[in-house]
């Protein structure tokens, strides 16, 4: 039976019970925001697939952390950015940053480039082919720290204490990594403005 | 970062872009009103932060949630070990840290056995027994992980203590290089990990939990910025002492230290 009417706290009680018709609501109900927060951090839809399948993996395991006066969703969130950020780390091998720093032409064979060049879509046609090509190398420049900070502070709306809790950092070396983020896309992004 | 006027820096107009300076808000809107060069940086930056939000998300399609439910509930039944997980972990720099143990081991095993054969050594029964026991791999293991933890942490402690020690200069040049600290902060950060495993692995809990409480550390210094202000310097070593980091760090040096001398004088008392 699915128990789509209860809560989260309730349904963890269930599934740390053995009752995984329980986990899967919560799966269910979570899937699709890991996904969005996902995909922003790893800029492909594979890998962003891969993250959520891992956070809620990773979540099943420690179930027994989860405090029951937090917020599950909370909870869940922060063990998607950390796997995020350790598929990002993964992904990005010292090739792809020198790639990037040159913007040589090559850097569009790389597997990483490849997978998010590959399949536009129709959700990839917001921004015109070029310009939305260079927005998303300018993303992939980023550090994994960098890109995890900016886009839990810019898309997320998150506050630096918050991010600096999920990635472990003080205030300064956090509020730092969202400027470092936001200088690196101006420097990539600037002479472009007004040709959007 | 407060603003008190005047001409508004990259970081401060980041700042007012996500409403951190909200109590001068007013003042800013009007500095901007006035000034030609902020209103047209903080433009650019809304136009650079209005591209990369228009980059779309993409829809994982209706049956999302239960493609993601068929993918996990196999793994919940039925734990498996996970070799992508394993392929993930030994990263180069993690092959770099085995590398150099194995390499340690390697020498020392050689290194006694020349030592052996220089000294003439021709060991009697209960000799033999005890140099077994000496040069058992799990100990020969266990001496160099310890010289290795001893030495990262006489580093670590450096690091701690000169961060601790700064202080900033001059009213008008208030800033401190710590760019020398964070480039080996960011060296240690790999080989923390790699030691706070290995002794969790072995159970050694007392030097796990202090590697543990390390690493944060580590890495909000690794990722500050190269010049700190006197407050960003104040929270480093805020950081630093509440935890009674030093301490703890001093404490578990000696008592890694004191591991190492029993065996020292052991080979000591052997080769005389």
């Amino acid at each position: 039976m699915i128990r789509m009417d209860v809560g989260d706290a309730e349904n963890v009680a269930l599934a740390l019970g053995g009752d995984q018709d329980a986990f899967r609501v919560l799966v269910e109900r979570h899937s699709r925001t890991l996904f969005r927060l996902a995909h922003r951090m790893t800029g492909n839809e594979q890998d962003a697939e891969e993250v959520v399948q891992e956070a809620m993996l990773r979540a099943y395991r420690r179930l027994d952390k989860f405090e029951a006066r937090s917020n599950f969703g909370t909870w869940l969130y922060r063990i998607a950015v950390n796997c995020s950020l350790d598929l990002m780390r993964k992904r990005r091998p010292e090739k792809t940053q020198r790639q990037l720093a040159k913007g040589d032409e090559s850097e569009m064979q790389d597997p990483l480039d490849t997978a998010i060049s590959n399949e536009p879509g129709p959700d990839r046609l917001a921004l015109s082919g070029e310009l939305g090509e260079q927005v998303r190398v300018a993303m992939l420049a980023l550090s994994p720290v960098e890109r995890t900070a900016f886009v839990m502070r810019h898309f997320e709306g998150n506050s630096i204490e918050e991010i600096g809790e999920t990635l472990g950092l003080g205030a300064g070396a956090t509020k730092n990594s969202v400027f470092r983020a936001v200088q690196k896309l101006r420097q990539h992004l600037g002479p472009l403005v007004g040709q959007s | 970062m407060k603003y008190t006027g005047g001409h508004l820096n990259e970081e401060q107009l980041l700042d007012y872009r996500y409403g951190d300076l909200a109590e001068a808000k007013a003042t800013v809107e009007e500095h901007l009103h006035q000034c030609a060069n902020c209103r047209a940086s903080y433009e650019s930056l809304e136009s650079v932060l209005a591209m990369v939000e228009a980059l779309p998300v993409a829809d994982p399609g209706p049956h999302f949630e239960a493609r993601m439910w068929n993918k996990i509930a196999p793994k919940l039944q039925r734990p498996r070990f996970d070799w992508s997980a394993l392929t993930a972990w030994m990263s180069p720099k993690r092959l770099i840290a085995f590398g150099t143990v194995a390499a340690l081991i390697v020498v020392a095993f050689f290194a006694g056995r020349i030592s052996l054969k220089q000294n003439n050594v021709t060991p009697a029964a209960p000799q033999v027994a005890d140099n077994a026991n000496a040069n058992a791999p799990g100990q020969v293991r266990e001496r160099i992980l310890l010289v290795a933890v001893g030495d990262h942490l006489d580093r670590a402690q450096s690091v701690l203590l000169e961060i601790s020690n700064a202080e900033p200069g001059s009213k008008q040049n208030s800033e401190v290089d710590i760019s020398a600290q964070q480039e080996r902060a960011q060296e240690m950060l790999v080989s923390n990990r790699f030691y706070r495993q290995t002794a969790e692995h072995s159970g050694d809990n007392a030097v796990a939990s202090v590697l543990d409480e390390l690493e944060p550390v580590l890495l909000e210094i690794a990722h500050s910025p190269s010049k700190v202000s006197s407050s960003e310097l104040e929270e480093l070593q805020r950081g630093i002492e509440s935890r009674g980091l030093m301490l703890k760090i001093r404490v578990l040096d000696s008592t890694v230290r004191n591991k190492e001398k029993p065996t020292t004088q052991h080979s000591a008392t052997r080769g005389s």
